[in-house]
């Protein structure tokens, strides 16, 4: 460093370049000093034309919108079925590498389904809730769309998320092959708690039993007491109705617990006093442990990021100034503090949070780097506010090994090579 | 799991509740009979409430089986292209790859029912007759040596067959009490 103080907010503040993020809490980079210290000198622009949609009208109204016909790679990616003849098991994922914000669209949300999409006429759905009840009920779609709503930006993900990362060597997969089995939607719907009350709830019920309309009648064994605490028997997604690879016409919302036990194509709901054990309750979404043991009923999906740009696929255009951004949630709560790296985890710089951030909602995180055009690995880590700090890969396999499967939230590491070209490694 | 957002509600609920006795909802809900929802309350729990009549033997399910499992995963529940249904016992320690199936993962023999009669075979899910889910968990259970050549399964014995990975199972630590 020279005697010239550095414009606020341009010095390191932790290794390999990575800078103070008041350059978003505080102020705009500046175009003047601020913006000369951190770009490449370039060229003068070439002089301005008039292109030809300026001048002449454009197309008209369409009852339905779509993106650009140049956004047509911003689309889900997934593996056709290990059984050609079992089309629609298994899942598509977002790409979040190509989003920004915090919502993800409806037409991009991820997609996990045993059975297929079933294809319900909402006039004749109807949810039934019985069991340990005073009065068993039917609701029809109709019905539910009379009682009072609730709407509440929450994140859904798979358990099966990220399963990527426990591969023994580093998968050659970017953040929607790794991470895209997460999204963020507005979910609005009636409180089950309205419902439950009006059936009458008996003492002796301990947990509800929700099971699904499609051909395999997915269902999960949830704790009564989170039933009545934030699930949603929803409707719409992103304001309009929810979509039929997410439910429709009905679904469950259980805010921040694993994806599968948020059930679509909802068709029951019976309170008993036990769980019933099913088999995504046994033989799935359970976590064996080294002793061969196995965590039963893990719930809440623990803090977790991801950088998702720059990551694999878009890489760094030249040296000087990148934005890191991504995403941040947990299922236990509000994120409080994500911190990111480019030195593999040497030194770390909080990153900027940005508005709104919402319990078991994801949470943009952005933090201003300057690439000197040499290597680093690129690192994210966020903190919720129960105080849990999000694990590093090694943490999670001294805890549970490397055949835990499900909920794997472990620091998600990209390097950068000399081309500014990112992979996933393990660091 | 009781949250502070929780209470907020519950006394902000209160409050409007005093103003005004009124259910939170229009109250639209049809009552059923019991009759009446049968067709649909296919959960069966690790106490076998909810299992039908009827009963299988393992030669019964042997047939089923061929017929109606095999095409999906293979023979004897040996797997492929669909889940391996047979064997694994004594994988599930250590860091080798597990084999997790029926035989050596799953905790309660209800659940193949219970799984079976919602979801298999999955071209044509809840096309088996209750005789022929007991005789198709019969074999299986035979198959991983679980039960007898000569068992029969039926409501009364098939709760009562002990899996050998009973006791495998232990609450996630980190999740806030849930009973
Ligand atoms: C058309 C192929 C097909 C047929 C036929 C079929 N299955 Fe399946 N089976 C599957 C698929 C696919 C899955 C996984 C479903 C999922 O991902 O949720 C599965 C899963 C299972 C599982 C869960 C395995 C585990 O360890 O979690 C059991 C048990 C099972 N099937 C039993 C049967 C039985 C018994 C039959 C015959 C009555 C049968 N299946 C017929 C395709 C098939």
């Amino acid at each position: 460093m020279g005697k010239r103080r550095e414009p606020d907010g341009l010095e390191p503040v932790a290794g390999n370049g990575l800078l103070n993020r008041r350059l978003f809490l505080e102020r705009a980079l500046a175009a003047g000093a601020g913006g000369a210290a951190l770009s490449v000198s370039a060229a003068n622009a070439e002089p301005l034309t008039v292109p030809k949609w300026t001048l002449e009208p454009g197309a008209s109204f369409n009852p339905y919108g779509k993106p650009s016909k140049f956004e047509d790679k911003v689309v889900r990616q997934f593996a056709p079925p290990a059984n050609p003849a079992t089309q629609g098991v298994g899942s598509s994922r977002t790409p979040h590498h190509l989003l920004d914000g915090m919502i993800t669209p409806n037409s991009l949300h991820f997609e996990r389904s045993h059975g297929g999409v079933p294809d319900i006429d909402p006039a004749q759905h109807k949810i039934l809730i019985h069991g340990l009840v005073k009065r068993p009920l039917t609701f029809t779609i109709e019905s539910l769309m009379r009682y009072p709503m609730t709407s509440r930006i929450s994140f859904i993900e798979c358990g099966g998320n990220s399963g990527g990362l426990s591969a023994a060597q580093p998968a050659v997969l970017n953040v929607q092959g790794i991470h895209g089995l997460l999204s963020c939607a507005e979910w609005t719907g009636v409180k089950l708690s309205t419902l439950l009350d009006e059936a009458g709830i008996d003492p002796a019920a301990k947990w509800i039993l929700a099971e699904g309309a499609d051909s395999q009648s997915v269902s999960r064994s949830i704790p009564l007491a989170k039933a009545l605490d934030d699930v949603i028997v929803c409707l719409f997604q992103n304001g309009e109705r929810i979509r039929p690879e997410n439910g429709y016409p009905v679904r469950l919302l259980v805010p921040g617990y694993s994806g599968n036990m948020n059930i679509k194509w909802l068709r029951r709901i019976k309170l008993v006093s036990a769980p019933v054990m099913t088999k995504d309750e046994t033989s799935k979404y359970t976590i064996l442990l080294p002793t061969g043991k196995a965590w039963q009923f893990v719930l809440p999906l623990e803090v977790k990021s991801m950088i998702t740009r720059p990551s694999p696929g878009i890489n760094l255009g030249g040296q000087g100034y990148h934005e890191i951004s991504g995403l941040a949630w947990s299922g236990n709560g509000k994120i409080t503090k994500v911190e990111v790296s480019a030195d593999g985890g040497k030194s770390w710089a909080p990153a900027a949070l940005q508005e709104p951030i919402l319990s078991k909602a994801v949470t943009r995180f952005r933090a201003p780097w300057n690439w000197n055009g040499g290597p680093a690995v690129l690192q994210s880590r966020a903190t919720d506010d129960t105080g849990m700090v999000q694990p590093s890969r090694a943490q999670i396999i001294a805890e549970r090994g490397l055949r835990g499967q499900y909920h794997f939230n472990a620091i998600q590491s990209w390097a950068v090579d000399e081309k500014g070209v990112l992979a996933n490694v393990h660091a | 799991m009781f949250t502070p957002e929780r209470s907020l509600l519950v006394a902000g609920f209160m409050l409007v509740a005093n103003l005004a006795v009124a259910a939170d909802g229009p109250g639209l809900g049809q009552p059923i009979t019991a009759a009446d929802l049968a067709p649909w309350d296919i959960s069966v729990g690790p106490d076998g409430v909810g299992l039908p009549s009827g009963k299988g033997t393992v030669q019964q399910g042997e047939a089923v089986y061929a017929a109606k499992c095999q095409a999906c995963h293979g023979e004897k529940g040996a797997g492929r292209p669909n889940d391996v249904l047979v064997g694994g016992q004594g994988s599930l320690p250590g860091d080798k790859p597990a084999l997790k199936t029926v035989g050596s993962f799953w905790p309660y023999p209800t659940t193949f029912f219970d799984y079976v009669r919602r979801a298999m075979p999955w071209n044509e899910p809840k096309s088996l007759t209750s005789d022929e889910i007991y005789a198709v968990s019969a074999y299986i259970f035979n198959l991983n040596g679980i039960i007898k050549a000569d068992e029969v399964m039926d409501a009364q014995t098939l709760p009562k067959v002990q899996m050998p990975n009973r006791d495998g199972f232990t609450p996630f630590p980190r999740t806030a009490k849930v009973d």
